[in-house]
């Protein structure tokens, strides 16, 4: 693993403009990625954490724009390309796992050919070739050949989500955004598939961005976390530092309310309230109306950023400092 | 309270609309269990286990194939649910309901919040206009949606997830129930959210004298809610018993594999491997052997020509169904 980065994303914005007004899902994040690294965002839904994705692989909505910021992949900003230029980078360079369960397979057509397809769009092989690389592809998740020429409706859940593991990585992408990629999975499925993306990830060197509301899952496959609340990163640092000495109290509460299987039971602590309404922020911090912690500063002015080294967290008065 | 005896639910499977059925899908196939006043039981097992079937056969949601489930009112009348009918099956509604698991799916978007909880007094005839909105408004407060006024007239899509789901523990508990299924009641629901409807519903518990069947695929979910837990395999309960037992000595080969798979929320933790391969088979027409047998680590022949093997004591009062535990 060498340090330089694969992907820097710095000062990233991007707004829905409804009949409502201006949705701020993405409010200035900044967060990078090694090459052979694993990122993990954690947050609820309406968070943001999936119009990250979304923005950069640029696969924005009609009503969706990026309003700032850069987004580097291996030292070129793509936020002004055009879709012509992007087509470059998509598949290529940077690619997503979709959730399985959320249609990314198109039904009428065999899955082999939709991953040919992929391929020969990208004119990564002549059509002689294609169906060798998807066999390869298969091997790599663990899918019987057999397969390749049936149908979505003839997968289960776990073997649909290979499928679309395996179009990912059809273009040897350097890093590879995985939204949810197990959530709608029965837990020993789950368990296999994440062991299967570590390893291949391994075997390619390849970075990894999760996205995910499961603190645990992303607990056990990032290297670096992100947690994420209200279109900000809040707190970010190593996967240990985050989840073992939390500073944000957003992050604690996460962590006092997730029930573990191991470990003494303790009871869990609930948190007040709902997440906000991005078409109408709170002011100051956006954690404040939640935060037993919060004080006049917090009703009212950003929270400044609190560092120790490499780990950092946005809050007026993190609790024991 | 409620002793439920080989319960099963057979699904017949035609191959066209105009065959008799050739083959069967065992969605439950003989369950015994039983549940007493104020305890929370837990069903833990992955999708396709026949939880939610067996939820909805104790509030006879679906008919049984076969079995028996008695149902102890308290006055000490039991009555055989199984066999229930007509009138005798509304009143035993009055006692009986059932939280569903998407709080988005379960209501009608077209009708108001009071409305939708007032449904069950309407349907049972319970009470006059004034006494349903006395009522009504009694059960929202004790959900926690204060004040109550503010949330009568609204619809549903003016909710936000954590709220509709207190809207649906209210709809289930308005007839005062002495037993309700709650279907994944926090699946949906985001953590932050999830953990003060799971204290809300034990707290409602401990008030109202419930008892809850708690369904859910999330081992951690049932730890913290139910005292004991039965883990199910296709159709089968392989491993039932004290939960905090089952997740420190787990005594089934399906239980071990299935706790070894749930992720951590700590980074340095390593987890035991899981050892087994597969998915879940479809339980259609299964043979007579063990359910567990084809993804089992440990079977061997004895497990292939014998029948499915019996839950038996394991010791201190662990019971699972396994031959070479």
């Amino acid at each position: 693993m060498n340090n330089t980065p694969v992907l820097e994303v710095a000062d990233l914005t991007m707004h829905y403009m409804t009949r409502a007004g201006a949705v701020a899902a993405v409010d200035g994040v900044s967060f990078s990625v090694e090459r052979g690294q694993a990122f993990g965002l954690v947050g609820e839904s309406g968070c943001g954490k999936s119009s990250i994705a979304i923005s950069l692989l640029k696969l924005l909505p009609d009503n969706a724009r990026i309003l700032g910021g850069e987004i580097r992949l291996d030292g070129t900003d793509i936020v002004p390309l055009s879709e012509e230029e992007m087509r470059a980078y998509r598949w290529d360079r940077i690619s997503m796992v979709f959730q399985a369960a959320m249609n990314a397979l198109d039904p009428v057509y065999r899955v082999g050919d939709q991953i040919v397809e992929a391929l020969e769009a990208h004119a990564r092989s002549a059509a002689s070739e294609s169906l060798q690389r998807v066999r390869d592809l298969y091997d790599l998740v663990n899918l019987n050949h057999r397969f390749i020429r049936r149908y979505p409706h003839e997968y289960s859940g776990g073997m649909k989500q290979r499928a679309v593991i395996a179009m990912a990585l059809a273009c040897e992408p350097d890093i590879v955004i995985a939204d949810e990629p197990t959530t709608a999975l029965d837990v020993i499925v789950q368990d296999r598939i994440l062991r299967e993306m570590q390893s291949i990830r391994d075997e390619l060197n390849m970075s990894m961005i999760y996205i995910s509301h499961d603190m645990a899952v992303i607990a056990e496959v990032s290297d670096v976390v992100g947690v994420m609340y209200a279109g900000k990163i809040v707190e970010y640092g190593s996967a240990s530092e985050v989840f073992k000495s939390p500073i944000h109290p957003y992050t604690r509460a996460l962590m006092s309310a997730f029930p573990s299987v191991t470990g003494e039971k303790h009871d869990l602590v609930t948190l007040p309230g709902e997440p906000p309404n991005l078409l109408d922020p709170p002011s100051g911090c956006s954690f404040h109306p939640r935060c037993p912690y919060a004080t006049d500063e917090c009703r009212t002015q950003e929270p400044p950023v609190v560092r120790h080294g490499k780990h950092w967290a946005t809050c007026w008065n993190p609790p024991g400092e | 309270m409620i002793e439920v005896r080989d319960l099963t639910k057979h699904f017949p499977v035609s191959s066209s609309w105009f065959r008799r059925a050739r083959s069967y899908v065992h969605a439950v196939d003989g369950v015994s269990f039983d549940l007493g006043r104020g305890e929370s039981f837990g069903l833990v097992g992955e999708s396709g286990c026949g939880k939610t079937t067996t939820g909805k056969l104790l509030v006879r949601l679906t008919d049984p194939t076969s079995g028996h489930i008695a149902f102890d009112e308290g006055n000490g009348n039991v009555t055989d649910i199984a066999s229930l009918k007509g009138r005798a099956l509304k009143e035993f509604r009055r006692n009986a309901q059932m939280i569903f698991q998407d709080p988005y799916e379960s209501m009608n978007p077209r009708r108001t919040i009071f409305d939708t909880i007032a449904e069950p007094l309407k349907v049972q005839k319970l009470g006059g206009p004034v006494e349903q909105m006395d009522r009504v408004t009694r059960i929202l407060e004790l959900v926690g949606m204060t004040p109550p006024g503010t949330y009568l007239f609204r619809f549903p899509h003016e909710l936000s997830g954590g709220q509709r789901q207190r809207v649906a523990i209210a709809r289930a508990l308005v007839v005062e129930p002495t037993f309700v299924v709650a279907d994944e009641p926090t699946s949906m629901l985001d953590v932050s959210i999830r953990t003060g409807i799971m204290n809300l519903m034990e707290e409602l518990a401990d008030r109202l004298g419930i008892s809850y069947l708690y369904i859910t695929h999330d081992l951690a979910v049932g730890r913290y809610m139910c005292a004991r837990i039965a883990v199910m395999y296709l159709g089968k309960i392989v491993e039932m018993g004290e939960t905090e037992e089952i997740l420190h000595n787990p005594k089934h080969p399906y239980t071990r594999a299935l706790l070894s798979a749930v992720p951590v929320p700590d980074p340095d933790y390593t987890r035991p491997p899981v050892r087994i391969e597969g998915g879940v088979s479809m339980p259609l027409d299964p043979p007579a052997r063990c359910r567990f047998y084809d993804r089992c680590p440990i079977a061997d022949d004895f497990c292939r020509d014998n029948d499915h093997p019996p839950l038996e004591d394991k010791g201190g009062g662990q019971l699972a169904a396994c031959y070479k535990v």
